[in-house]
């Protein structure tokens, strides 16, 4: 069986405005995905029926607020297939999830331990560690990529050693698109006892994340790249160590007992989330990873495959174009240059044609530095994607390149 | 060459009826500019843009500012010309008085021309006024 595009599309009611004259091709999906109708609901629905802070009232609405809540964290737990419910921590996206993580180790590294990361980052897995190193007097070190995009698998393997306190990678590339084989590389690095983060911003929108598989410490990603509202992402650490590690923010709900001068903490998950947290927003994300799991996911990733190599191709034909990024394994981006037109300008005359697309950097200035170029022209694809969106886009582009030539 | 006045740019933007010739018309308008060669292009003089660069240079003659300004991408380029043309050869005063705000609605910037955001063009506004102010 494979995905029905045309109904999912009718759950998605952005997908059918209008941006000037023309429909919608919304093909900026890297950096944020729309929301079914579903996650829309549960936000409006949680706001109009049932709004209390979870935890602590003595009535009602806040035991509702709060099953809701709960059940949310159960609907990500088993998304992800995590061992304990309590693993999943809310946080506001991936990057507090990762400074969360940075933090916390900051405190634990000494001078002469490493970190190791890889060209591929984007700042949110770069800066974070960079800074944990400085503070500590640890060693950062990053591990190359071949040109097409794809991680040098040996020289990673040649950085790994029992100096190496922590591995953070990308399970797919922002910029790029690359899937890196997150699961081989984590055995290597638990082997050298090293515990391993994965940055799933970009993993988690195409499915099949199994935490309890790859056999890492850390996963973390956002809410809003998987269906989900802004403002909400997920922390998944293994109890073990989540439970002894640094506390992040300190305040309400993180504490056990308090007197003026002391405090102690409280039992996972809450011990990581001080504060009234986001519970519309993680609602909302339930909601979402609800949703999303009524997909087939086999269904899910030939879709857009599919759409990836009918761009590519159609990519590989115009006179000019150089696509950025060309790993085996890869999903979902297909960030490029046109020759004699910059990003920048491609980007505004796309969107004057409903085209959605990013353009820039990528949030990644030094593997735009590496592979040498200022920054790309980057369409990235989701499920509600069709393959007439794609022919839209290079419809498009010819039109930008009548344009600037 | 000689960059029309902002008054012009207003009746020739006025008198297109599709996007395309804006574009093109504000692109053309970015040609008028020379552009920084490669060694002038240098970081204390880069406004940085979050899609693309812009370089400033300014100097002052009998109390007139003179710009240069050179972008990576031609329509942010164009999009500095009209700001040029209302700045170019003012006197502080001048450039402090005149009202860019007013000028970019009447371009109607916010419907047919790409808008401010994030090319820059806030940024190089800022910067002129700022060097103004501290003359």
């Amino acid at each position: 069986m494979s995905l029905d595009v045309a109904a999912l599309r009718e759950q998605f009611p952005i997908l059918h405005r209008r941006v000037g004259n023309n429909p919608l091709v919304y093909l900026d999906n890297a950096a944020t995905t729309q929301k079914p109708q579903v996650v829309i609901d549960a936000l409006v629905d949680f706001y109009t029926q049932c709004n209390a802070n979870v935890h602590r009232g003595a009535h009602q609405l806040s035991d509702e607020a709060t099953r809701r809540y709960e059940h949310a964290r159960d609907s990500v737990a088993r998304f992800i297939n995590a061992a304990y419910r309590e693993e999943v921590i809310w946080t506001s996206g991936t990057t507090e999830a990762i400074n969360i993580v940075a933090n916390g180790l900051a405190q634990l590294l000494r001078e002469g331990d490493e970190v190791l990361v890889t060209e591929l980052e984007h700042h949110a897995n770069l800066v974070t560690w960079q800074q944990a190193c400085r503070r500590s007097g640890a060693t950062l070190n990053v591990a190359p990529i071949f040109d097409s995009g794809e991680l040098d698998t040996d020289a990673f393997l040649q950085l790994l050693s029992d100096k190496t306190r922590m591995v953070a990678m990308p399970h797919v590339s922002n910029a790029l698109g690359t899937v890196n084989p997150v699961k081989a590389l984590t055995a290597r690095a638990k082997e050298k006892g090293a515990l391993v983060l994965i940055d799933g911003a970009q993993g988690i929108a195409h499915g099949n994340v199994d935490v309890s598989d790859i056999g890492c410490d850390f996963y973390a990603f956002s809410g809003h790249k998987l269906f989900g509202p802004t403002g909400i992402g997920v922390l998944w650490g293994r109890k073990t160590v989540l439970e002894d590690w640094p506390v992040w923010q300190t305040g309400g709900e993180m504490i056990q007992d308090v007197s003026y001068h002391e405090a102690t903490w409280g039992a996972l998950p809450n011990r990581l989330e001080a504060g009234t947290p986001n519970i519309a927003g993680a609602i909302g994300l339930g909601a979402a990873v609800d949703w999303f799991s009524t997909l087939n996911i086999s269904d899910v990733q030939a879709h857009e495959q599919h759409l990836l190599r009918y761009a590519t191709e159609q990519a590989n034909a115009v006179d000019g174009m150089r696509l950025i990024g060309t790993a085996p394994d890869k999903i979902g981006v297909m960030s490029f240059l046109l020759e004699g037109a910059h990003p920048a300008d491609i980007g505004f005359i796309l969107d004057k044609q409903g085209v959605a697309i990013r353009t820039g950097d990528n949030c990644a200035q030094p593997l735009m530095k590496r592979l040498g170029i200022p920054g790309t022209a980057r369409a990235s694809f989701s499920v509600y994607n069709t393959t007439e969106e794609v022919d839209v886009l290079f419809k498009a582009l010819n039109k930008a390149k009548m344009m600037l030539a | 060459m000689q960059l029309p006045g902002t008054d012009e740019i207003i009746d020739d933007l006025a008198f297109f009826d599709d996007w395309e010739q804006r574009y093109q018309y504000i692109i053309d308008l970015g040609k008028h500019l020379p552009g920084l060669p490669e060694t002038e292009r240098t970081p204390e003089r880069l406004v940085k843009g979050c899609q693309s660069n812009v370089w400033l240079i300014a100097n002052q003659q009998d109390g007139r500012f003179q710009f240069e300004v050179d972008s990576d991408a031609v329509i942010v380029q164009g999009l500095l010309a009209l700001v040029l043309a209302a700045y170019n050869d003012k006197s502080a005063q001048a450039i402090l008085d005149f009202d860019i705000d007013g000028y970019f609605t009447e371009l109607d910037l916010e419907n047919h021309i790409t808008p401010t955001r994030g090319n820059g063009l806030r940024a190089i506004v800022a910067k002129i006024k700022g060097m103004a102010q501290a003359a």
